[in-house]
């Protein structure tokens, strides 16, 4: 589902040349759920962009679901993360003066969904993230920091991706709240088989995935 | 991305920014309404002159006295200034050119006049009978002057509707009451029908009166001021002002035609002459209310830029869930070209009003074409284009990684 072969990803700013991934190579399959860990400035962040097809390699090759990403046109990387990934970041990123409702249906706008089918795959959505039927209706910014996520794991399931992609997705949440998005993420890989990719540099947090990916230096340590 | 979806994205991202939505708008309405109007004003008055010129008679041609021009010297004197034209020379062309339908000479000049109790400055035509068919003068009340009043050198006055309204009041029946011009009592033996003309050169304020009267008693002299000739055709117009021309070089005694000592003029020169300078005056008040257009294009895209960097976040993740370079530029291209659109409507409306306004208020006829309603709703929505442009291709370029880092 997901293969890194001999990724390297260099900077260039001005005559300093940073080699932030090193010959990275490792594999995701489908229904996995996978933390990618390590402190700050191990590469992981750059390794989630890579994984996210917000970013392509300096060189090596990355397949997403069969396709070799790592040549793809900035256009053909927005098909790829239409169709494919669903994203959840830290900071939510929602839109704060629309509704829960248009929050969620705001991917399917880009993938030409019919507007009468919208709705129930949005509501579907919502309902599997487990937020409560009473705020659907709210706008966005009304909402508690862990509902925001609710709302941002729903945005990022309702096209039904091949990968959902959360980067710290704890990092604004006190421990408590933060749990229970872990373990809805855990639902959503248990029950309903999606692939949940996690980037965190948290120990306990990656604790909740089946499998850690350890990354220093640019390099991953254990699999 | 469905055309219904980005009508909703525009409506909404315009609506959740009221205030500067509609301070960017009142710029272009301002743009459009003063472009509207101004050039309303410019074809109203274009209409206005064209349409009096027409009034003073049809197949017109018009010869009047000029200084004659020395060689090397570009210095002319005002027409009807000199005097070189004379009740001969107006005999001599109704005598020897062909295709003449009428002619009448007059002598004008301002006088002082005054009824019983008021009294006016005003135009003071001593001419011939002829003279109401070629200037297409019709009479109200009473009668033109007769070729009995020219020759018996009568003291009788045919009024214009305005100076009637000097002179009696509006609406009163003057025939039969005196005058006095430059203190001579003259008998009002008609009045003659509103052309509608306005301005310095008012068919309706003028006084008629037999031609020999005032040779005799007011100018005293044999010099005409203007000499009307009809064609019986308009195709011949030129053809008569030729023949008149070299007649009066003739009879003048003149070789070269450019120090002739008249001047002669067809109301098609005219009309093309007027038309020709309005036409200027309109492209130059467009031009200077094109220079507020141009500004609130700026506005709109100092807006479109705050908004850019405003939803930074937004366009980054817009572009994480799938959004393409042209989905982001056709977002902000549709809001800044909404935006003109809505000043565009209310621009015109307001252009609108404010050319009813201006010809209600000061008087000054205007006209609001179909065509400079287009060109205003096409140039607004070329400034939304325009301006637009590089704020959305900024957005579009913005790289996602960076977009949704933006604090």
């Amino acid at each position: 589902m997901i293969e890194f072969k001999k990724i390297n990803k260099i900077y260039n700013t001005g005559d300093v040349e940073t080699r932030v991934l090193k010959d990275i190579s490792f594999k995701i399959d489908k229904g996995e759920f996978v933390a990618i860990t390590g402190p700050s400035g191990s590469g992981k962040s750059t390794m989630m962009h890579i994984i996210g097809a917000l970013d392509t390699p300096t060189n090596g090759k990355y397949f997403l679901d069969g396709h070799d990403v790592s040549k793809f046109t900035d256009d053909e990387l927005a098909d790829i993360r239409k169709d494919k990934i669903g994203f959840v970041f830290q900071s939510f990123n929602l839109l704060p003066r629309a509704t829960v409702l248009r929050n969620v249906i705001l991917p399917l706008i880009y993938s030409e969904i019919k507007p009468e089918q919208r709705e129930e795959m949005a509501k579907k959505a919502l309902f599997a993230a487990g937020l409560p039927e009473d705020r659907w209706n709210h706008l966005s910014n009304q909402l508690s920091g862990g509902q925001m996520q609710r709302v941002a794991i729903a945005r990022a399931l309702v096209n039904n991706p091949s990968l959902i992609l959360a980067d710290e997705p704890t990092g604004n949440l006190d421990t408590s709240t933060g749990e229970i998005v872990l373990n809805t993420f855990r639902e959503l890989n248990r029950k309903d088989g999606h692939t949940i990719v996690l980037i965190t540099h948290e120990a306990d947090v990656a604790a909740y995935a089946d499998r850690i990916i350890y990354l220093r230096d640019g390099v991953i340590i254990n699999k | 991305m469905l055309l219904t979806d980005l009508a909703q994205e525009t409506y909404l991202a315009i609506k959740s920014n009221k205030v500067r939505s509609s301070l960017t708008i009142l710029g272009i309405v301002i743009g459009i309404g003063s472009v509207i109007a101004m050039i309303s004003i410019g074809k109203g008055t274009q209409k206005s002159i064209e349409s009096s010129i027409q009034s003073i008679g049809s197949n017109l041609i018009i010869v009047s006295p000029s200084f004659q021009r020395n060689v090397g010297s570009s210095v002319s004197a005002g027409r009807g200034s000199a005097q070189t034209l004379t009740i001969d020379d107006a005999e001599a062309i109704a005598n020897k050119v062909s295709g003449i339908k009428s002619i009448a000479s007059d002598i004008s000049k301002r006088y002082q006049i005054t009824s019983k109790s008021k009294n006016t400055n005003t135009q003071v035509v001593g001419t011939e009978t002829a003279y109401a068919t070629v200037r297409n003068v019709t009479i109200d009340l009473g009668n033109f002057i007769t070729d009995q009043d020219y020759k018996a050198q009568s003291k009788v006055a045919v009024l214009g509707p305005t100076t009637r309204d000097d002179l009696f009041g509006e609406n009163v029946n003057p025939v039969g009451q005196k005058i006095k011009i430059n203190k001579i009592e003259f008998k009002v033996v008609g009045v003659t029908k509103s052309k509608g003309g306005s301005g310095m050169n008012n068919q309706d304020d003028m006084v008629y009166i037999p031609l020999t009267a005032a040779k005799a008693y007011l100018s005293g002299d044999k010099y005409l001021s203007t000499i009307s000739i009809e064609s019986t055709d308009s195709n011949n117009l030129t053809i008569v002002q030729n023949q008149v021309s070299e007649l009066l070089l003739d009879r003048h005694k003149i070789i070269n035609a450019d120090q002739a000592d008249f001047q002669i003029m067809n109301q098609a020169d005219i009309v093309a002459t007027a038309s020709s300078v309005t036409g200027t005056f309109t492209m130059l008040l467009a031009a200077i209310a094109g220079i507020s257009l141009v500004v609130g294009g700026i506005g709109i895209m100092n807006m479109m830029l705050t908004n850019v960097t405003e939803r930074t976040r937004e366009i980054g993740l817009r572009k994480a869930i799938g959004a393409k370079r042209d989905d982001i530029s056709n977002q902000f291209l549709a809001e800044s070209i909404m935006l003109t659109f809505i000043g565009g409507v209310l621009g015109v409306a307001l252009g609108w009003s404010v050319a009813q306004l201006i010809s209600k208020l000061a008087n000054i006829s205007t006209d609001v074409s179909m065509d400079s309603v287009l060109l205003a709703f096409g140039v607004s929505a070329l400034i939304g284009i325009v301006f637009g442009y590089y704020p959305a291709k900024r957005a579009a370029k913005l790289n996602p990684i960076d977009a949704l880092r933006y604090e």
